[in-house]
């Protein structure tokens, strides 16, 4: 059932992450031809993977010459986060078993944030299939074009617009946080504790993958907000 | 060629821990607690995934990169429209990098 607010509210939230990832394809796409990637094994690398921190590493492993067989196994530790993100998000999918297997392409860290928080929130909240698509559609257009422009307009890129677009993701992030704070300090204090957690820990283990920080800070955190009283009064 | 290679194994790890939970586990009467603990997840992984990431927004300076945070957070507290703060934050970075420069 498509109503067409919820594809005006798809295209809002996909344009926030659109406009969010635009920065960090177009830097993926100069590093790629850096490393010595075509403009079009650039681009496939965005369309085919799908994912930023893996690509960004596998560069890092490509120019170190690392075996491909390392390569795929750090790119699987790096995204099983993913695995939490769909079980937290597949239960609120209003879609047959196919179009979800074949929506979950389009899973990112930012597209469950912002899919969760904006387009269905709470236990009873669904989230359709027509919205997600959306929101998928722009966010990994606006990926995989930004990785081709950066692979083929490297040169003209000025470096102070590039270091002044890196904020957006996490603006992006702030922009869903505060809301939900606003909506219930719960909201607050498990993601206080989630970061206070990823930072004791990057600084603590200061090897251990970025991926595997951010499964143990989601974890933790959130067994934590289970333990919080119970928000009978509140629509999370 | 080989990259080819790459990309088909990286696609297929990436790929599969994003589609398992979609195809099994969507039917499971999971115990309350358990629902509870995933509908925190969202919350949980945004804050991990703004700190300490956001102290290296800007290379190499945290402060300015967490005062365009501030910025962000100001904007969100006013407008509900996230895609309105990313601009803002942008906007204020822009400013604040580039108009020393001009003045």
């Amino acid at each position: 059932m498509t109503r067409p607010g919820e594809l005006s509210r798809g295209l809002g939230a996909g344009l926030s992450v659109a406009l969010g990832y635009l920065p960090v394809a177009l830097t993926f796409g100069v590093l790629a031809g850096q490393t010595g990637l075509s403009p079009a094994e650039a681009a496939g690398m965005s369309a085919w993977v799908y994912a930023g921190a893996s690509q960004f590493l596998a560069l890092r492993m490509i120019a170190a010459a690392a075996s491909p067989l390392q390569i795929v196994l750090a790119t699987f530790i790096l995204n099983f986060r993913h695995f939490l993100m769909g079980a937290s998000l597949a239960r609120k999918l209003s879609a047959r078993r196919g179009i979800a297997a074949a929506l979950s392409y389009w899973l990112t860290d930012e597209t469950f944030v912002v899919a969760s928080i904006r387009l269905a929130s709470g236990p009873e909240a669904r989230l359709s299939a027509a919205s997600f698509l959306v929101l998928g559609l722009m966010a990994y257009a606006s990926w995989v074009g930004g990785t081709l422009a950066g692979a083929l307009l490297a040169q003209w890129i000025p470096a102070a617009v590039m270091g002044s677009l890196g904020i957006g993701l996490y603006a992006l992030f702030i922009a869903l946080l505060v809301p939900s704070i606003r909506k219930s300090w719960r909201f607050g204090l498990v993601a206080g504790a989630s970061a206070a957690i990823g930072f004791a820990v990057s600084r603590l283990a200061p090897a251990l993958s970025e991926g595997w920080i951010l499964i143990g800070a989601t974890l933790g955190a959130s067994a934590l907000g289970t333990l919080l009283p119970a928000e009978s009064e509140v629509q999370p | 060629m080989s990259i080819w290679w790459l990309l088909a194994g990286m696609f297929v790890v990436t790929y599969l821990p994003r589609v398992i939970p979609f195809l099994i586990g969507r039917e499971l009467e999971l115990p309350r607690w358990v629902r509870r603990w995933l509908d925190y997840f969202p919350y949980a992984a945004l804050g991990a995934l703004i700190f300490p990431g956001i102290l290296r927004a800007v290379p190499g300076r945290p402060w300015l990169s967490l005062a365009a945070g501030g910025v962000a957070a100001g904007v969100a507290l006013l407008v509900r429209n996230p895609t309105a703060v990313v601009l803002a934050a942008i906007a204020f970075l822009l400013g604040i990098q580039n108009l020393p420069g001009l003045l």
